[in-house]
């Protein structure tokens, strides 16, 4: 058992795992950002209530949301190729989390919003401040601050999620260690092992930060 | 996609079943398991604060499909025998409960802390004012969040088709690599996952309006 | 009431939807000649396993993938195309091999898949290429010897999704339950773990398994005959004729039998004088 331990991780095999870890980073970081735009802008549209435009984009939300990201995955990349592009299996994963992930935030940032008080806005009104100016200077600060928990375990949940797209060979650590424990059957478990430790600390720093960003903005 | 339903109806049922039954019992004890380790988090006592935030950030940052692999090929070798579905199931509740757990303690702490004060204040005890004052307004605060992860669950439960636990996922992959119609057979597996989740999504923003 | 006319609303209009997208996603590829695509390219695109030992496995050390499939797709690449042709290769897993092979991405799929009747409905399959035959592993001293053994009901089978050798056991031992693992490596620990009784699957791949795990044995021979076949679209009549000409070249030249002794000569346990051509 150790001896298989210890042949798991040369120097060789733990190599390939970082840079599987590296593109499943490389797609989290491009996906959270983009997600994070798209996602605000969303649920901003939701909450603010445009005739027609927030409920058409509401039921968009729900419908993308309710689907298993497996299925989005499958869809952009067989789907797309369709229409003329033929996206790489890294982008067609960024391009599925994108859309995925917009939707779960969307109703996170709308959630948020909806928490802070109404009568905060009224007071902004009050003294002066335009609707637009209220939202963005008194509502939005606010709401972010109640919204940062559940965003930052949205976004851990979108960095293990990646591992989904192993099934359109993405070369992410999944794969990796996939393919390591395919040289030898006896290193499924020490591989598991270090993909738990490869996901914890990666996904850890991110709760970190979670924490201190709540501290300071209390 | 209509020929996938009529040639696999069944399997697609039984799996839907599978799901549907991990499901609740994975959010019945991860709503409760959670919602302690939230209490735990906010209490006075140092102890309980550290368990929680130990249990949070393990559960949490760990992926599933490794949680559940630990329960399928790790507890057989050392103590009893856990079959495909019971392991996905523990996986997801532990795994699903860090989530719940961090949502909710998020929606305690953003309810003013004064109120807390003020109850016990008045007489109450800390649990008291937690299960009468706080946590009905914490769930006001955390719901569509909540509904995130209950979904999520929903749809995580596809772990199970790791271990072969016989769900919709499960079915799915058999049925795709049986009938070689890969697009069609997942296309109707997601029909099938909107079924649970669309109606799930609604009663969640049922309760929100309710509760608002 | 409103609500749940609104929810089957929503339903309805998504199954149209996915319909409609599904009709569209169905543009053949048939109208177009490979053998000529390939030919003015001179490249090949050939669908691999990755993660299957002695069969395709991908080299950590170069990032590429090797083995006795990977190596008797070069050859005939080689034979089709002329000394020049390039021969490429794309990961494929289950899932998306008829997916990637439908769209275009790859022009044949050369991965441990079984000639199969139901196969055939939905792809072209050249000659054989390999014959694998379905047998066991399990613990050794276990009382399962042979496939009839495990015909008993409380017997659990271990296999892999997508193999079409959990379907035999449904034939040879309908009384046995059988679990689909996701790759050869979870079902085997698995197997270890006393998830099952025994793991199923080509030959090939379970002496693999046996040199590397000595507690567990290969037993019961095959049972079945397994012809792997190169799989390509429907309607490329020329692509496989071109392909079935130049399997029988390299099996005249001797060509395969010395890739079949490059990958298959040393493993204990499999009849290479059998196997060659």
């Amino acid at each position: 058992m150790l001896t298989n331990f210890i042949n798991a991780y040369s120097s060789m095999n733990i190599v390939y795992l970082l840079e599987g870890l590296a593109i499943t980073i490389f797609v989290s970081v491009i996906s959270i950002i983009g997600s994070y735009i798209i996602g605000a802008i969303l649920g901003i549209i939701r909450y603010i209530k445009i005739k027609y435009v927030s409920a058409i984009v509401g039921f968009v939300i729900d419908l993308i949301r309710n689907l298993p990201l497996l299925l989005i995955i499958f869809f952009v990349y067989f789907g797309l190729p369709n229409i003329g592009l033929k996206p790489s299996s890294v982008w067609a994963t960024i391009i599925s989390m994108i859309i995925f992930e917009s939707a779960m935030l969307a109703e996170i940032v709308r959630s948020g919003i909806l928490a802070v008080d109404w009568g905060q806005m009224e007071g902004a009104r009050a003294n002066g401040l335009t609707y637009s100016q209220a939202m963005w200077h008194i509502m939005l600060p606010q709401a972010m601050k109640k919204m940062i928990p559940a965003i930052v375990s949205q976004f851990i949940s979108l960095i293990k999620d990646t591992s989904l797209a192993t099934i359109i060979v993405l070369p992410d650590v999944m794969h990796n260690a996939q393919i390591v424990y395919g040289q030898n059957t006896n290193y499924i478990i020490p591989m598991f092992l270090m993909l738990a430790v490869m996901y914890f600390v990666v996904c850890y720093a991110l709760s970190l930060l979670s924490r201190y960003l709540e501290k300071r903005m209390a | 996609m209509i020929s996938i339903f009529a040639n696999y109806g069944p399997d697609l049922l039984l799996g839907l079943g599978r799901t549907l039954l991990c499901s609740v019992i994975a959010l019945f004890f991860s709503l409760i398991i959670g919602s302690m380790f939230a209490i735990f988090e906010t209490t006075p006592i140092k102890f309980l604060r550290v368990i929680a935030r130990i249990y949070i950030e393990v559960f949490r940052n760990i992926p599933l499909l490794v949680i559940t692999m630990f329960f399928y090929v790790v507890i057989p070798l050392t103590f009893a025998k856990v079959d495909g579905f019971t392991a996905g199931t523990i996986g997801l509740t532990l795994y699903t409960s860090a989530f719940i757990a961090e949502t909710v303690r998020s929606g305690i702490q953003s309810v003013n802390s004064g109120q807390m004060e003020g109850a016990r204040a008045n007489g109450m005890t800390f649990w008291q004012s937690m299960r009468l004052i706080i946590l009905p307004q914490a769930y006001r605060y955390v719901i569509p969040p909540l509904g995130n992860q209950f979904i999520n669950l929903v749809k995580n439960s596809s772990v199970l088709a790791f271990v072969a636990g016989f769900d919709l996922m499960y079915q799915g992959n058999v049925i795709a690599s049986n009938s070689l119609d890969t697009i069609n057979t997942y296309m109707a597996v997601g029909v099938l996952y909107l079924v649970i989740t669309m109606p799930l999504s609604y009663y969640m923003r049922h309760l929100e309006k309710k509760l608002a | 009431m409103k609500k749940i006319i609104r929810y089957i609303g929503v339903m309805a209009t998504l199954c149209a939807a996915l319909v409609v997208l599904t009709s569209c996603g169905a543009k053949p590829l048939s109208e177009q000649n490979v053998l000529n695509n390939a030919k003015s390219t001179n490249t090949i695109t050939w669908g691999v396993k990755a993660d299957t030992k002695l069969f395709g496995l991908m080299n950590i050390k170069d990032n590429e993938i090797q083995g006795f499939e990977v190596d008797v797709a070069k050859a005939l690449t080689k034979q089709i195309l002329g000394p020049k042709g390039k021969a490429k290769f794309v990961q494929v897993t289950s899932q998306t091999r008829i997916p990637l092979l439908t769209n275009g991405n790859i022009d044949g799929i050369i991965a441990t898949m079984t000639i199969t009747k139901e196969r055939e409905k939905q792809v072209d399959f050249s000659n054989s290429y390999f014959d694998a035959g379905q047998s066991l592993l399990v613990k050794k001293g276990s009382p399962i010897r042979n496939v009839q053994d495990l015909n008993k009901a409380g017997t659990t089978v271990l296999g892999v999704v997508g193999s079409n050798s959990v379907e035999n056991i449904g034939k040879y031992a309908p009384k046995a339950k059988v679990l689909q693992l996701s790759d050869y490596a979870q079902a085997l620990t698995a197997l270890k773990s006393g998830q099952g009784d025994a793991l199923t699957t080509d030959n090939g791949i379970l002496f693999g398994m046996a040199i590397e795990n000595p507690g567990y044995e290969v037993v019961g021979g095959s049972f079945t005959n397994e012809p792997y076949g190169i799989a390509i679209n429907k309607g490329q009549t020329q692509f496989k004729g071109s392909i079935n000409q130049a399997l029988k070249h390299i099996e005249k030249t001797g060509e395969y039998n010395k890739i079949l002794y490059k990958w298959f000569g040393n493993v204990q346990g499999f009849n290479y004088g059998e196997a060659k051509r």
